[in-house]
């Protein structure tokens, strides 16, 4: 299992289990995270799972894929931490990670 | 086969179409009713407020995959949509796209229903097919955007020639933003593009010409986001644009257009007086027909104990629905059972014998 870490706009934070596997996205969809929409269920088409990764796990969860990245195009409040949840998966690697929710989806 | 029978309504209203059904949404379940309804001779016409028929399967997912359609053990968004289409063909259905039903109201045995474009139609029973709701441009989260839309910030251009005087804003690096900015940069006073990256995914063809713009001075292309709306009373005079190093900069402009892609939102079907549950529409499970005796929901839309939210569910659904919506269209009238496989009938209404 891997512990998360969902850190609200507000400083609330969330950790939840998650199992190898499953997408980040999937994982706080479970765990009715606040601010993870994934209206589209997880097809990389709606940008509404976008979240901030904490600097000291950028290289762990790696750069969006070219798709990702047109769909960030979407998102409000890109940064250079900017992932889609739904396109990260959990591995024991991520055991720990810490990711932001931004303000609002959209 | 078309139910076309333009005729003037009541109170100085529009010529309205009459219809024995009205299918709210497009999607694979609104398709699917078009068939179980038609094997019962019930016509219908379909209404979508996307421009192309298949709801969440063509604009979320063309080409992903889908696995738990029966009988097909893998189909993509598009394709499913596609046979669909094909499926239902013999029925003759009439599509009403890029319309979403705003007014939905009792008249007499009938109900009228008028969309955001003005048609109007009279039927006995209305289907909502409705989905996770109508597909709407998303908005962005800027304070104060909600007081400058339809004076300064527009989703869509309804008039190009509005923009004539206006020193315009837009937001985005897809097909949209590009088409529009090609398409008013003739015309509007000045044009800029803004966009997070300077990477497009929009048409090649289109990204060369707008930098050909950009080359000869013709219109401008910022690389950031907006931060911020500075105007009054609906009437925006200059953005705040911040860049990819977190520098801000103030951008004179009268005009912002900012294409962010659709969200679901309910929509006008709040109003209708459905007794909504956390925005999804109580039904029976015998009809999927609503509080409201001729209004029926069907898919995503609807909600009773032991729902799941799946394709083949909403297949379901229409089936049964097709039946009660029979008997309001032909009052009386028996219907007997039968199979397509083995009715003469049946296949008949579809064309194969």
């Amino acid at each position: 299992m891997a512990k998360i870490t969902f850190i609200q706009p507000d400083g609330t934070s969330n950790v939840v289990e998650a199992e190898p596997g499953v997408t980040v996205m999937e994982a706080a969809k479970l765990n009715e995270i606040p601010g993870i929409e994934a209206e589209c269920g997880g097809a990389c088409a709606c940008a509404t799972c976008h979240v901030y990764v904490d600097e000291a796990w950028r290289d762990k969860t790696g750069k969006p894929a070219e798709m990702e990245e047109d769909m960030l195009d979407f998102a409000f409040d890109v940064r250079d931490e900017s992932r889609l949840s739904c396109q990260i998966k959990v591995t024991e690697d991520l055991d720990g990670l810490v990711l932001r929710v931004p303000a609002k989806q959209y | 086969m078309l139910d076309k029978n333009p005729q003037t309504g009541g109170e100085g209203s529009a010529s309205a179409i009459e219809t024995d059904v009205v299918i709210v949404g497009a999607g694979p379940v609104g398709l699917f009713a078009v068939f179980e309804l038609g094997l019962l001779d019930v016509k219908a016409h379909v209404i979508d407020i996307l421009d192309k028929v298949g709801g969440q399967c063509a604009e979320l997912y063309p080409e992903k995959p889908i696995y738990d359609i029966p009988g097909l053990p893998i189909v993509t968004g598009q394709q499913l949509t596609d046979q669909l289409m094909e499926q239902i063909k013999p029925f003759g259905a009439n599509f009403h796209l890029g319309e979403r039903i705003d007014v939905l109201k009792r008249e007499g045995e009938r109900f009228r229903l008028v969309t955001d474009a003005g048609t109007t139609f009279l039927t006995t029973v209305v289907v909502i097919a409705a989905g996770g709701g109508s597909f709407t441009p998303k908005r962005p989260p800027l304070e104060g955007i909600e007081g400058f839309e339809g004076k300064s910030v527009f989703y869509s251009v309804r008039k190009i020639a509005e923009f004539m005087d206006k020193d315009v804003l837009i937001v985005g690096g897809g097909d949209s933003a590009l088409d529009w900015t090609l398409n008013l940069q003739p015309v509007a006073r000045s044009v800029t593009l803004l966009h997070r990256r300077d990477d497009f995914r929009g048409a090649p063809h289109s990204v060369e010409k707008m930098r050909q713009l950009v080359a000869d001075g013709k219109m401008k292309l910022a690389i950031g986001q907006v931060s911020a709306l500075h105007g009054q009373d609906g009437w925006l005079d200059a953005v705040t644009i911040k860049a990819k190093d977190g520098t801000e900069q103030r951008l004179p402009i009268t005009a912002m257009l900012p294409f962010f892609g659709l969200t679901m939102k309910l929509g006008p079907i709040a109003d209708w007086g459905l007794n909504l549950e956390e925005n999804l529409i109580p039904v029976d499970t015998e009809k999927f027909e609503t509080s409201e005796p001729g209004i029926f929901a069907i898919g995503d839309i609807n909600t009773y104990p032991g729902k799941l939210k799946l394709i083949l569910s909403g297949f379901h659904e229409a089936a049964l629905m097709a039946q009660k919506a029979h008997q309001y269209v032909y009052p009386g009238k028996k219907v007997l059972f039968q199979y397509t496989t083995s009715s003469s009938n049946l296949q008949k209404k579809l064309g194969v014998r």
